[in-house]
């Protein structure tokens, strides 16, 4: 029964693994190892003698309250950005899922705006939600300010969590979707005829069943919405972080303090504290949530 | 079918053996030159690139547009690091202490000395030359597209409300507006948060320093003080002004930045370079009356020149020496008055030296229809000597520093919040990145 397939030689795997290795030293491990260079020096633009100050540049960022900000707005754009396109792409997977006619065709279009690149979008929503001549400017009109992204923050971060969950529920879609049609069809079929109706049929079979892969788009959500190339490019698209720092999420900071500011050491200090996050969030993630996630 | 795809293949790869065998043939020194410029000024540039490439044989200059002024820093300075620097690069005004202080380059007044062109430097307007100059007045790189901030207004308004005088103080500015209000009019005047016109070209003309240590020229050690001038006032002012509607927020965010605002007539009045004169004049109705002036000052205030906006280019060390001929031919040809009337012309950018200037006065350029006030910027720009407070802006990440200042008039325009309290702030923040600067590049002296 147990009949394995060992290889003898171990430098015949090694050597099938290369490029791939070569790859992820590369693009991963090098730049990761500059940035902690950078993080404990003073690395001036150009390069040439960079002053090692030890933990200053952490000290800094710390210090900065701004910083702060940016962790609340980068917390808040991950959880409720999250939240959304799972619950968004759920309900869409759920109709879709019940093969009503057309179901073909709102299955391709529900995925079409994840084709969409992240700044494209925020482009497009940009003028479709401006305040003064987009969609809400009729409603602008009559209720001054009831919508306006430039004035307040809290609207700014809602118009950035719209855009990052109109594309993404897209992805979570087409993953939810798959899930529920490996739910035997069986189960809900039994419950169909005991008379339970869709909704109890979801949420007390589908759903459950689910778990799993809910529980796989939960990390990749949370992660893509730290530190995804389509967080910054919405928010660089839309807000440019404002209104008053009110959307300015820890990417956007990190890549406009380097590359606007010139500043490569704070911004690699900035870099190690999200990295930091990002694997506490996941080691939570799955420490605590992915053990209840398993149904026999 | 088939066989005239393989031909034209076949056609196409011979033309291309043959286009690659001749410049080899003729031994031509290539060399690089990256710019910032985008869209139709982009253009203008590959133009002058040919231009010079058809205009001698031993050199091929190869133009690349980076796609924007903050790309192109960056992407020199990866380059740089990667040893891969283009033997030019055009870096805007923000960017000058950068590069003067990398010990990345190769100063102007050296190359062409060693590659034997006689440059008459005092050619050079001061007020351009002084913002790129050392502080004694030694060009390290050289101006190319200047400009500098002026003030549009809609005369077809104007006529329409009653106003019969140009608006050449902030007093009659605000009374234009109230009369444009009157008339009917939404939006008298539109602008946003660049501090570049309001802060930068403001404290200029109004000689109030940003700075001390001559807003950064006499040493790293700065410190930021425009808290504490006639700005703060200024600032007031517009936001009593905005208070009162007659000033209006125009932003991108908000739908319409101030250049459309103003030529699709929303706005009747806006600040904005020099270098938009063509793009108004193109985009704006045929038979609408507008006009261009000197900014607004504050009554009995002395006018001084304005400040340089615009990039200057920088030759990068580290280049083979026979790159260098090439790229001093190359400077040297886009200077001649020929050229620099030109470059003048296609774009909306004002020559850089007094011979073009007077080249293209005496040309009758500037009393001609689509050009017409475009020599005003000339005058603003040399309308007195420097003072510590004119001569430019000499300050490390200042970048990030206009940011910091836009930020705080957001707050201020968009949430109420209190002007001196947000001035307080971002100079308090523009400090922190003058002190961060100062330590990053400890030991080197501004020269």
């Amino acid at each position: 029964m147990d009949k394995r397939a060992v290889f003898k030689s171990w430098w015949l795997p090694i050597l099938f693994a290369l490029p791939q290795i070569a790859l992820i030293l590369l693009f991963f491990y090098w730049p990761a190892v500059a940035v902690m260079r950078w993080a404990f020096t003073l690395e001036p633009p150009f390069g040439g003698a960079a002053e090692f100050v030890g933990w200053a540049n952490f000290q800094d960022v710390f210090a900065d309250p701004f910083y702060w900000n940016s962790v609340g707005v980068s917390l808040i754009f991950a959880f409720c950005g999250t939240a959304s396109t799972i619950v968004v792409g759920l309900v869409l997977a759920l109709a879709v899922d019940r093969q009503l006619p057309g179901s073909g065709l709102f299955r391709f279009l529900y995925i079409l705006p994840y084709a969409i690149a992240g700044p494209a979008a925020g482009m497009a929503f940009r003028f479709i939600l401006s305040p003064e001549r987009g969609l809400m400017a009729s409603v602008n009109a009559v209720f001054p300010d009831f919508w306006n992204p430039a004035k307040y923050g809290s609207h700014a971060l809602v118009l950035v969590i719209v855009i990052f969950a109109w594309k993404w529920a897209g992805y979570t879609f087409i993953f939810l979707l798959a899930g529920l049609q490996s739910v035997p069809r069986a189960l809900t079929e039994a419950a169909a005829m005991d008379g339970a109706g869709p909704i109890r049929r979801a949420v007390d079979i589908q759903i459950p069943m689910l778990a799993p892969t809910l529980f796989f788009l939960l990390v990749i959500m949370m992660t893509e919405g730290f530190v995804g190339a389509d967080t910054f490019g919405i928010v660089h698209h839309t807000t440019g972080g404002g209104p008053n720092h009110g959307t300015e999420v820890m990417v956007f900071r990190i890549v406009d303090e380097a590359f606007k500011g010139l500043n490569y050491s704070g911004a690699s200090a900035q870099s190690i504290v999200l990295i930091g996050l990002i694997m506490v969030f996941t080691f939570i993630q799955f420490r605590f949530i992915e053990k209840r996630v398993h149904y026999k | 079918m088939k066989l005239s795809v393989i031909q034209s293949v076949l056609a196409g790869l011979l033309a291309a053996t043959t286009l690659g065998a001749s410049p080899a043939f003729a031994e031509k020194t290539k060399f690089e030159f990256w710019y910032g410029l985008s869209g139709d000024l982009s253009e203008r540039v590959q133009d002058a690139c040919k231009k010079f490439n058809e205009s001698q044989a031993d050199y091929e200059i190869v133009c690349t547009s980076q796609n924007g002024y903050d790309t192109t820093l960056q992407n020199t300075i990866a380059a740089y690091r990667a040893k891969k620097q283009p033997a030019i690069t055009q870096i805007y005004d923000a960017g000058t202490l950068d590069l003067m202080l990398s010990g990345a380059f190769v100063p102007a007044r050296k190359l062409m000395a060693d590659n034997g062109y006689t440059i008459d430097w005092n050619n050079y307007f001061s007020g351009i030359a002084n913002y790129y100059a050392t502080s004694t007045g030694e060009l390290n790189s050289f101006p190319f597209n200047s400009s500098t901030a002026m003030f549009y207004y809609n005369a077809d308004a104007f006529q329409k409300a009653g106003i019969d005088f140009k608006p050449d103080t902030w007093e009659q500015v605000e009374e234009a507006a109230r009369k444009l209000k009157a008339a009917g009019y939404e939006c008298p005047l539109g602008f946003n948060f660049d501090p570049w016109p309001m802060l930068e070209q403001f404290s200029a003309i109004h000689n109030q320093p940003i700075a001390t240590k001559a807003n950064g020229y006499e040493g790293l050690d700065a410190e930021l003080v425009f808290n504490k001038t006639k700005f703060v006032d200024h600032v007031k002012f517009f936001k009593k002004m905005a208070d009162e509607k007659l000033f209006v927020v125009k932003t991108k965010q908000l739908g319409m930045d101030i250049l459309p605002s103003f030529t699709s007539q929303t706005c009747q009045m806006i600040q904005t370079s020099i270098a938009d004169h063509g793009t108004i004049g193109k985009t704006l109705p045929e038979g609408v009356k507008w006009d261009v002036a000197m900014l607004p000052v504050w009554k009995s205030t002395e006018r001084q020149n304005s400040l340089v906006g615009g990039a200057s280019l920088w030759v990068m060390a580290g280049r083979p020496e026979a790159e260098y001929k090439g790229a001093a031919a190359f400077l040297n040809y886009i200077a001649t008055p020929e050229m620099a009337e030109w470059w003048s012309t296609v774009t909306g950018y004002i020559p850089v030296t007094k011979t073009g200037f007077d080249a293209m006065k005496a040309g009758g350029f500037y009393d001609k229809a689509p050009y017409k006030g475009r020599e005003r910027a000339i005058e603003s720009l040399a309308y007195t000597p420097t003072s510590q407070n004119t001569r430019g802006i000499r300050l490390g990440g200042f970048t990030q520093i206009r940011k910091e200042v836009s930020t705080s008039l957001e707050a201020i325009f968009m949430q109420n919040a209190d002007v001196q309290a947000e001035l307080d702030q971002a100079v308090e923040r523009g400090n922190t990145v003058l002190r961060r600067f100062e330590k990053t590049y400890a030991g080197q002296k501004l020269n």
